[in-house]
């Protein structure tokens, strides 16, 4: 690929106990943010420090820019990391925790200073340069360690699970935040997590991976509207899963629709009507296990505990 | 007794709550337990006239203190004591940090047998180890010698300034070196700008351990170093020996203030909560 950033080619890491990763191939382009996800275990922070350095590869190689970079040690590579937590150095400053890679790379005072400044402001925390650590709560220092990463300009930042320790709405709001100073800056990331929900709102591209390999690689779309194998049907978003003559049926839940009465692709009969906002989950017992559906305030109130559904599925899956 | 007397002691149960009474009784005993014969040298230093069937001193003054500060050895024995701390303290981390930072970090074959070694150095009776100790010195021509002297006392902070330092070390989160590499820095400028100022804490409670165990230490230095090597400690055996108890508590005292001394000024230099860190109280 012409524009491609990073390159890693057949790579394997495995650990005294067996774990790790085989024969990963990936290929990530300028200006994308790509993230790798699954559950823990699953050899996605093994490829995210690999990137970094902090692993030594047994074959394969990773490339920017071309270049073959696993002799680097981790100070040495054009990348940055971010971790889940204790990222930022406790007896420095805000300031002097930025300023220390600069210093490292020779940048003149005055430049620092503004970079710094520029950098806060950035990520909306401006004024905090005389401030530790511990002063500051988890979302700040996650911002601090991302401001201290970027200022060093890396060619890939690589990001594991940075807001994983932070609580729900903050998490949101550094999500968002992330995905604007990555495409204002058009930096290339590779980020970890194993929320589903997190890699589908920030990423350009998603792996999901399962134990030690990619199960599937491709635009959040894709991945949900085309899951390729049951454990990616299971892990992206939510599935009906249906036991049908050796066959697994799979059926997102807004894919289906309900009518009173009988005569559907599937019939059952109502288990449970559930409001949940702005929306109603209703599901039913079939023969084939129980089906989740989500239909309007309206259309619930003709729905009742043991009333007979028509169940028709308007896309459907199989595995 | 009276009824107002009995309920005297009732009543401060019922105001302090049973089981909190019964820990503030509990308390106090082991205060002066720990600090009764600490706080009975001050009497005793500054008596001049004590005699057995009195229970405390007959007549106050500084008598000994002018003793035992005329003694020909006494500023030579400071200074030696001194000298031995401090020379032993930084001799001790210079070889012990990176002993520690190694044990810490580094898994490999025999690695809790070796932190085990250190604690057995301690397990052993002193002046047994002492003996055969001399023996080698005869041999090798160590006795009376500073270096002699220097040895025995960095073999008894060893292992203070192996487990702390190495606790401290263990304690410093992999993620914060790891940034610091990302950073741009080698493994060398990691340790000495992160994971040793992180450790510091711990480090710092360590080598002050090993300084006052230092200035403490009398049987080694008495073996090996006199007449050639006095401490204060070295003195002291001699005036105890010598002299009426009155004495050795005057000379308790001078030794009791470098080691006060030193302790505050590690709360102002490293701070209260961090030296609670060190000590893992926090």
């Amino acid at each position: 690929m012409a524009n491609a950033k990073l390159e890693i080619i057949d790579m394997t890491k495995l650990y005294n106990n067996g774990d790790g990763v085989k024969n990963i191939n990936i290929t990530v382009e300028k200006g994308e943010l790509l993230t790798l996800l699954g559950p823990s275990g699953c050899g996605k922070t093994t490829i995210l420090r690999a990137i970094g350095g902090f692993n030594d590869i047994q074959g394969g190689d990773i490339r920017i820019d071309g270049n073959s970079i696993i002799a680097l040690p981790p100070e040495k590579r054009p990348t940055a990391m971010v971790f889940q937590s204790y990222n930022l150095w406790p007896h420095m400053t805000v300031y002097d925790n930025m300023e220390f890679g600069l210093k490292l790379r020779k940048v003149p005072k005055a430049e620092r200073k503004a970079r710094i400044s520029e950098m806060l402001e950035m990520v909306k925390m401006p004024g905090v340069e005389k401030k530790y650590p511990g002063q500051m709560s988890g979302g700040q220092q996650q911002r601090i360690a991302i401001a201290r990463s970027l200022l060093l300009r890396p060619e890939v930042l690589l990001l594991d699970e940075p807001f994983s320790a932070l609580d729900a709405k903050i998490r949101q709001q550094m999500r968002e935040e992330l995905r604007k100073i990555q495409t204002d800056l058009n930096i290339t990331v590779v980020f970890v997590t194993h929320d589903q929900e997190e890699a589908m709102a920030l990423s350009d591209r998603v792996i999901v991976m399962n134990k030690g390999s990619i199960e599937q690689c491709g635009s959040p779309a894709e991945i949900y509207d085309r899951p390729v194998s049951r454990y990616v049907a299971d892990f992206i978003g939510e599935m009906n899963f249906l036991q049908i003559k050796g066959k697994t049926l799979a059926v997102r839940p807004e894919y289906v629709k309900v009518a009173p009465g009988k005569g559907g692709d599937l019939d059952g009969y109502v288990r449970t009507v559930m409001m949940l906002g702005h929306y109603v989950e209703m599901t039913m017992d079939t023969d084939y296990g129980i089906v989740k559906t989500f239909i309007s305030e309206d259309e619930s109130r003709a729905y009742h505990k043991g009333d007979p559904v028509a169940m028709t599925f308007s896309k459907q899956f199989e595995y | 007794m009276s009824m107002r007397q009995a309920m005297k002691p009732a009543h401060i149960a019922r105001s302090l709550g049973k089981k909190r009474a019964g820990g503030v009784l509990i308390l106090l005993v082991f205060m002066l337990f720990f600090y009764g014969p600490l706080l009975y040298m001050l009497p005793l230093a500054f008596a001049n006239k004590y005699e057995y069937p009195a229970i405390a001193p007959t007549q106050y003054g500084f008598q000994w203190w002018k003793y035992v500060l005329d003694q020909p050895n006494v500023v030579e024995a400071i200074v030696n004591s001194f000298l031995f701390a401090f020379a032993s303290t930084i001799l001790a981390l210079i070889i012990c940090i990176p002993a520690a930072y190694v044990l810490a970090r580094f898994k490999f074959k025999g690695r809790k047998f070796i932190m085990l070694l250190f604690l057995i150095g301690n397990a052993f009776p002193k002046i047994g180890m002492y003996t055969s100790i001399g023996i080698i010195y005869y041999r090798i021509g160590l006795m009376g010698t500073f270096l002699g002297v220097l040895l025995i006392h960095m073999l008894g902070t060893m292992m203070q300034m192996i487990w702390l330092p190495a606790g401290a070390f263990r304690s410093v989160p992999r993620h914060q070196e790891e940034a610091a590499r990302d950073a741009g820095a080698g493994p060398i400028r990691t340790f000495f700008h992160v994971t040793l100022p992180i450790a510091w804490p711990g480090i710092a409670v360590a080598a002050m351990y090993a300084f006052i165990g230092s200035l403490g230490e009398s049987v080694g230095t008495l073996m090996v170093g006199l007449p050639k090597y006095r401490t204060m400690m070295t003195e002291m055996y001699g005036v105890i020996l010598d002299f009426p108890a009155t004495a050795g508590a005057v000379f308790a005292l001078i030794i009791v203030i470098p080691n006060i001394v030193l302790l505050m000024l590690m709360r102002n230099y490293i701070g209260g909560g961090a030296l609670a860190k060190g000590f893992k109280m926090s």
